[in-house]
């Protein structure tokens, strides 16, 4: 990534943010370089998610400015941020999928109110997609018969429906098995590399961030606030900072005692 | 960004190798220009065997567009049997086909067979599981209700409570306002009829008989069908599709003692309480119909509904109430613990418990009406 931050995709500079007056993480600064993968990291609850939904655009941030590009995103018209966002793919937490539509309907809609493309063009794009992420077979199925994994994978050919530039992962990984993770992280590589998309993943899966990410944030939920800028593979080999740190080798911050009793494999 | 676009376009020649597919201008999806549906069929038709290579020095910008001609094409050439070259495309476009053709096939559960006859079989099947589940709830009601007079249940008594509020305190403006109207709406009809005969004051006992007889516990039930039996139906749902039974299940929480048994007791308890005041209001609307419309004395109206109006039928009323509440309440949890687990499911477990439990209420007041008719009641 050696041009990654000559143009950034993102610049967000002081943003603060929360729900109503409760300010979740306050003074955050970063830049998401051009068709880098993007790690925001933090703990349980840190507010990763919502710097997600902040930098989507649907929850509007307490004070900052998010640069998308060049242009300010939140100072930009309420319809002119509709076109930016548009260009950004979303996938959620448990794939989001509107569950009264096939999977393939799911990819096409999209296609269907965004774009003027007749129906065998939208048919073969929508497959298209689903094929990418290996799902080619799926697309008669409705989404309650489809598993986890492949819940997941349905989202991201969603996400792709209209070849954004951006796409935005919340938890790719969490609760799949080791095997789907693993295909999903190579997944979003190859994705990256063909498409030329940015990604900006929230995770807390150690094997995915070390394995993918270029880039990264680290919130705080105590001092509600980034700790750490960098690759995760840096930041394990480098960070100081005993949260990270312990977060990185998968441990308990230093100074933490365990209770007495407290011993693997009780109950 | 700004920039303009340029038609995607191509052409093929033959060269000493084979077919050379030249790709020109940008390939965006999102524009439809220069889309053709069968050029991938028309270069193979053109290429007669020959392997396919391409040239992409004049290629644009691309996206899933340039993946969807290219891996049509590739299909195509494999079932003929053509060499497909891709060395002259572009590195990434490249890997996502290959990220196409290597994709692992996943196992997807095969299509549901519809015919005529297994769909019948198939209702006839759950009709018959569904009453009887329907009717183990109804034994779960007797026993557990029991249990719980002898307070046997673990069942927390501030859910019973809140039940109890939900379908009593908070249901009163709407019983007030429907039963008020429905009231005086008897008066203006019988009104109407009476006065060619002179005999205005009946006035008080039609409106007081109409009201405690039928009309309060049947449209009590109606409104409580449509505003608590379909609260219970989504609320279960929206339990079911959070794993939420699963999870009392799992704990070893009796769910019906737990999460349907309140439901059930309390809008069974409330449903006589709602029919007397549903009597009480109803009789009010006639009141005034009677005393402002009519030559109807408050008084008179007032002594006419004491003569007419007896205890047996006020009974009557409350019996049917009670069954009633019973009824729509075990009717609105059975229909939300079978409820799917999306969101389309929850719309369609409220509405499957509103129409079973109004239909169910006029039928059970049906069959109340046919027994008092054979018992000269």
């Amino acid at each position: 990534m050696d041009t990654a931050n000559a143009r950034p995709k993102f610049r967000i500079e002081g943003l603060a943010f929360g729900y109503g007056a409760a300010v979740v993480q306050h003074d955050i600064s970063f830049a998401v370089g051009d068709k880098s993968i993007f790690a925001i990291m933090g703990g349980s609850g840190c507010g990763k998610s919502t710097l997600m939904k902040t930098m989507i655009g649907l929850l509007k941030p307490g004070a900052g400015t998010i640069r998308v590009g060049e242009e300010d995103y939140w100072g930009a018209t309420e319809q002119r941020r509709t076109e930016i966002g548009r260009r950004f793919g979303v996938v959620f937490q448990s794939g989001a999928l509107w569950s009264s539509m096939t999977a393939e309907e799911n990819v096409a809609l999209p296609l269907r109110m965004f774009t003027r493309l007749d129906n065998a063009a939208i048919t073969a794009l929508a497959r298209l997609k689903l094929s990418l992420v290996g799902l080619d077979r799926a697309g008669s199925v409705m989404p309650g018969e489809l598993s986890g994994g492949m819940r997941r994978r349905v989202g991201i050919a969603r996400a792709l429906s209209l070849d954004p530039d951006v796409l935005f992962l919340d938890e790719p990984s969490a609760g799949l098995d080791p095997i789907s993770a693993k295909r999903l992280d190579d997944l979003i590589l190859e994705l990256r590399d063909g498409f030329g998309v940015t990604v900006v993943m929230v995770s807390h899966e150690l094997p995915s961030l070390l394995g993918i990410c270029d880039d990264g944030i680290f919130l705080d939920a105590d001092s509600r606030t980034a700790i750490a800028h960098g690759s995760p593979r840096t930041l394990r080999a480098t960070s100081v900072h005993p949260t990270v740190h312990a977060f990185m080798n998968r441990e308990r911050p230093a100074g933490e005692q365990r209770a007495k009793g407290d011993t693997d494999g009780a109950q | 960004m700004t920039e303009p676009l340029s038609g995607r376009g191509w052409s093929a020649r033959p060269n000493a190798a084979g077919m050379v597919v030249t790709l020109t201008g940008d390939w965006i999806a999102r524009e439809a220009t220069g889309a053709e549906p069968d050029s991938a069929r028309r270069i193979l038709d053109g290429a007669g065997g020959r392997a396919l290579a391409f040239d992409t020095a004049r290629l644009g910008r691309w996206d899933s567009a340039l993946l969807v001609f290219l891996s049509a094409l590739r299909q195509g050439a494999r079932q003929r049997a053509i060499p497909f070259d891709g060395n002259g495309l572009p590195q990434a476009a490249s890997r996502l086909l290959a990220l196409i053709a290597e994709a692992a096939p996943e196992t997807v559960p095969p299509p549901r067979r519809h015919t005529l006859v297994n769909q019948t079989g198939t209702a006839v099947i759950d009709a018959w599981q569904e009453a009887l589940a329907l009717l183990s709830l109804v034994g779960d009601t007797v026993l557990r209700g029991g249990a719980a007079l002898r307070g046997r249940v673990r069942m927390r008594g501030v859910d019973l409570l809140t039940c109890a509020y939900d379908a009593g305190i908070a249901a009163l403006p709407i019983v007030t306002i429907v039963n008020v109207l429905v009231g005086a709406i008897l008066a203006f009809v019988g009104a109407v009829q009476l006065r060619k005969f002179g005999a205005d004051i009946y006035i008080a006992a039609l409106v007081g008989i109409a009201m405690t007889r039928e009309m309060a516990a049947l449209m009590t039930a109606i409104v409580m069908s449509g505003r608590t039996g379909g609260a219970y139906a989504a609320q279960i749902a929206t339990m079911v599709g959070n794993e939420e039974i699963d999870a009392l299940r799992a704990i070893g929480i009796p769910v019906y003692d737990y999460l349907i048994l309140p439901k059930v007791l309390a809008l069974t308890c409330m449903m006589p309480l709602l029919y007397l005041y549903g009597c009480a209001v109803g009789m009010f609307g006639g009141f005034v119909v009677a005393v402002s419309m009519l030559d109807v004395s408050p008084q008179a109206f007032i002594e006419q509904t004491r003569l007419n109006v007896g205890d047996d039928q006020v009974l009557f009323g409350l019996v049917k109430s009670v069954a009633f509440g019973a009824l729509i309440a075990i009717v609105g949890c059975r229909c939300g613990l079978k409820a799917g687990r999306g969101a389309a499911d929850v719309g369609q477990a409220t509405t499957i418990a509103v129409v079973v439990g109004i239909v169910g209420v006029i039928a059970l007041d049906a069959v109340f009406a046919i027994c008092a008719h054979a018992l000269d009641f």
